[in-house]
């Protein structure tokens, strides 16, 4: 389902740049983890488990992968590249294209503002399609302990 | 188009009853899972993942009142919206301290805005609610600012 980065040394103001990526990670929902997803969130909106429904009745050109389970994919983005490094503080996504059971989507982000005196960390993280098309993007706020 | 009319637009400001949930160790596992989280103290139930809280604070409607595309009627607090399809739209979040299996948080919701745009496909209603939650001593945990589309 995803591939697990090794996570370099420890994210701090004085190793960090501008423009510097994180690392990317794959995505491929399946029936189910879609189906354990909506469970765990008790979401029982048939676009994320009854196909026929899905296309014939709402439109859609398949089961829909959830957009607050892609926003879930964004702030591990920020997360898992952080560890105990620091502390994520604000986010936020939009769900900008629909994404469907089949797709393989891809998160990752990047650095756009580092304030050493505060020790805050903006990026900029985004869920992109096969087509490399940034579906879902989001931006992220972080401290940092050193 | 103007599908939204005075009535409905009166709903903006208005405040759902506040709703009081202690966070169970095995909600958090079972989140973690299904999102496929990496970092242990998610994986152990230890500490919530920030988008746990999504839909966290809903009450759980019967099954008679699931509408047959699988939501429940009226489970969307607000105006009774002349579009019936929905998607989520997005979400901006402020941390302010981690949620950690047994807290015991209360959640207020409050409709902040409603509007109409034209979509590629079609008229788009856009809701966008605030939920404010606080922990047993009335401090701040988490501020959800949550955008749901009827098409």
């Amino acid at each position: 389902m995803s591939q697990e980065q090794p996570r370099q040394e420890l994210p701090s103001t004085a190793t960090l740049a501008v423009g510097d990526q994180l690392p990317t990670r794959e995505h491929v929902a399946t029936n189910v983890s879609l189906f354990l997803y909506n469970a765990a969130v008790w979401n029982p909106h048939r676009i994320h488990y009854d196909e026929p429904y899905t296309t014939q009745v709402e439109g859609h050109a398949g089961v829909v992968i959830d957009g607050p389970l892609q926003g879930d994919w964004i702030t591990q983005v920020v997360l898992n590249w952080l560890g105990a490094a620091g502390e994520l503080k604000e986010f936020s996504y939009s769900n900008r294209q629909a994404a469907h059971l089949g797709d393989t989507l891809r998160s990752t982000g990047k650095i756009t503002a580092i304030d050493p005196t505060t020790r805050t960390v903006e990026l900029d993280v985004w869920i992109s399609n096969e087509a490399g098309e940034a579906i879902t993007p989001g931006t992220a706020v972080v401290v940092l302990n050193s | 188009m103007a599908l939204l009319t005075e009535e409905m637009l009166g709903w903006i400001g208005r405040s759902e009853p506040p709703i009081t949930v202690t966070v169970a160790r095995r909600d958090i596992q079972k989140y973690s899972t299904a999102t496929e989280q990496q970092l242990d103290r998610y994986l152990s139930g230890d500490e919530a993942p920030p988008m746990f809280v999504f839909n966290f604070f809903s009450e759980i409607p019967l099954m008679s009142q699931l509408r047959p595309d699988g939501l429940a009627r009226g489970s969307v607090p607000g105006p009774k919206l002349p579009l019936k399809r929905r998607m989520a739209g997005g979400t901006r979040i402020e941390m302010h301290r981690p949620i950690r299996a047994g807290d015991t948080l209360t959640a207020t919701r409050t409709l902040v805005d409603l509007y109409e745009k034209e979509g590629r496909t079609g008229p788009l209603i856009f809701t966008e609610y605030v939920t404010r939650i606080v922990d047993d001593e009335g401090q701040p945990v988490l501020d959800e600012h949550l955008t749901g589309i009827a098409r």
